[in-house]
């Protein structure tokens, strides 16, 4: 079950870890047994898993932004109850991550605070900004679409709410690439100039896109520890690849051309693609993108401006907490 | 001023085809009203139910993992519990 309160793990973890528990530890994961909230599990394992959950939930809300600019201005009634979906969706699917982060140990409000204060990171993707509608398309066909390619191994994952959280997940984010890739088709069945805007799209996305999967295995400071506790299943650039082989076709069928010039197809039919701009990613990641003040900016309004919210509610119960007590007492 | 911690609450869901309530997760809300109508929007956006429970997750007793072995194990052992058990002559036919 998913309550905090049956978290024994914190007396656990203090001191030593017993070497012949990590033993076991391992040997259960070796078995493709799932580890639940109140297991036993190592220190680092949780401090892992609290991170890249969090992460993941912070993502999927901060996601919200740069979509949630185009509701106002979708420019028919099904788009708009389209994305209207979809940015609810996310909402949805950061609100079950950071149910199976709590599981951890960590709190709501703590976890929250961490990415208010800028002390915790989320995806480098939702640093672009949004500035044409097909930008919308591009987001559920390629953000989407790479997000769905990292996020299927992890259904698979050692910690079970994190792998059951994911199979939601997944299950509802093939209507967002979808809904993206429909987008991008009418567009590229219309005018020149509605062509020429999902290729301007295209052409600013395709490198942020790429850099989702995170560094090149080389230079991946996690995924030794997560891969031999399959958290992991897949390395990111074994991920990467199958993306770019996978969206190739689409983007031809499109009729757009990936801003890659020095794109070949090698003998084995992978498409091979030229060097990422890694400076960029870092900037990013730094927090220097073109729209990280901004995303944290209305982050932290909206959730200052809700905190009266949080304290109406809070004060409404206690009352009806407390009339209860009385009445009982009579 | 601080307000404290929104309590969790653990959602249960039964779906249209009859079966029993089943957990889909978790969610905060300060009260069961609002736990209600938050667990509508997080876990049946797509009709997946026609009846939600919610339960205050401090509420739930669980079994504690480490007695696993106590406590399951005794059932393990008992195969005379299953239909397969038993040899029924093929000649009788279905049973």
């Amino acid at each position: 079950m998913y309550t905090q309160a049956l978290n024994t793990a914190e007396t656990d973890d203090r001191g030593l870890e017993d070497a012949a528990k990590a033993a076991q530890f391992q040997a259960r994961i070796d078995a493709e047994e799932r580890i639940e909230p109140n297991d036993w599990m190592p220190a680092a394992y949780r401090k892992t898993l609290t991170r890249q959950i969090s992460q993941h939930a912070h993502s999927e809300i901060v996601g919200m932004l740069p979509e949630g600019n185009w509701i106002t201005r979708a420019p028919t009634l099904r788009r708009k109850g389209a994305l209207l979906a979809k940015v609810q969706d996310e909402c949805g699917h950061g609100l079950y991550l950071y149910a199976a982060a709590e599981t951890l140990g960590a709190s709501r409000e703590e976890l929250v605070d961490a990415m208010l204060a800028g002390k915790a990171k989320y995806s480098s993707i939702f640093n672009y900004p949004t500035l044409t509608w097909a930008d919308i398309g591009t987001i559920g066909w390629l953000v989407d679409g790479a997000a769905i390619m990292n996020q299927i191994p992890l259904c698979r994952c050692s910690y079970g709410p994190y792998a059951r959280a994911m199979i939601r997940v997944c299950k509802e984010e093939s209507f967002h690439q979808r809904q993206g890739y429909e987008i991008m088709v009418t567009l590229c069945r219309g005018s020149d100039e509605q062509k020429a805007m999902a290729q301007d799209a295209l052409n600013r996305w395709w490198w942020p896109v790429l850099m989702m999967f995170g560094p090149p295995d080389a230079a991946s400071q996690h995924s030794d520890a997560s891969t031999r506790w399959k958290i992991k299943r897949f390395s990111n650039d074994e991920l990467r690849q199958k993306f770019v082989d996978a969206t190739v076709p689409q983007a031809q069928y499109l009729g757009l051309t990936i801003p890659d010039p020095g794109m070949v197809q090698d003998a084995e039919g992978h498409w091979r693609y030229s060097e990422i701009d890694w400076t960029e990613f870092k900037q990013v990641l730094a927090g220097n993108g073109p729209c990280n003040r901004d995303r944290m900016a209305a982050r932290r309004k909206a959730h200052d401006e809700g905190a009266w919210v949080r304290e109406a509610a809070a004060a409404y119960a206690a009352k009806r907490a407390q009339r209860q007590t009385a009445q009982a007492a009579e | 001023m601080t307000t404290p911690n929104t309590p969790l609450w653990e959602v249960f869901i039964r779906s249209r085809n009859g079966l029993a309530h089943k957990h889909v997760g978790s969610l905060h809300a300060s009260d069961a009203t609002m736990a209600l109508q938050a667990a509508r929007d997080i876990y049946t956006r797509r009709g997946e139910g026609l009846s939600i429970w919610v339960v205050p997750s401090t509420a739930i007793t669980a079994s504690d993992p480490a007695e696993k072995g106590m406590m399951f194990e005794p059932a393990e052992s008992k195969i005379y519990r299953h239909p397969t058990f038993y040899e029924v002559p093929d000649e009788v036919g279905h049973m």
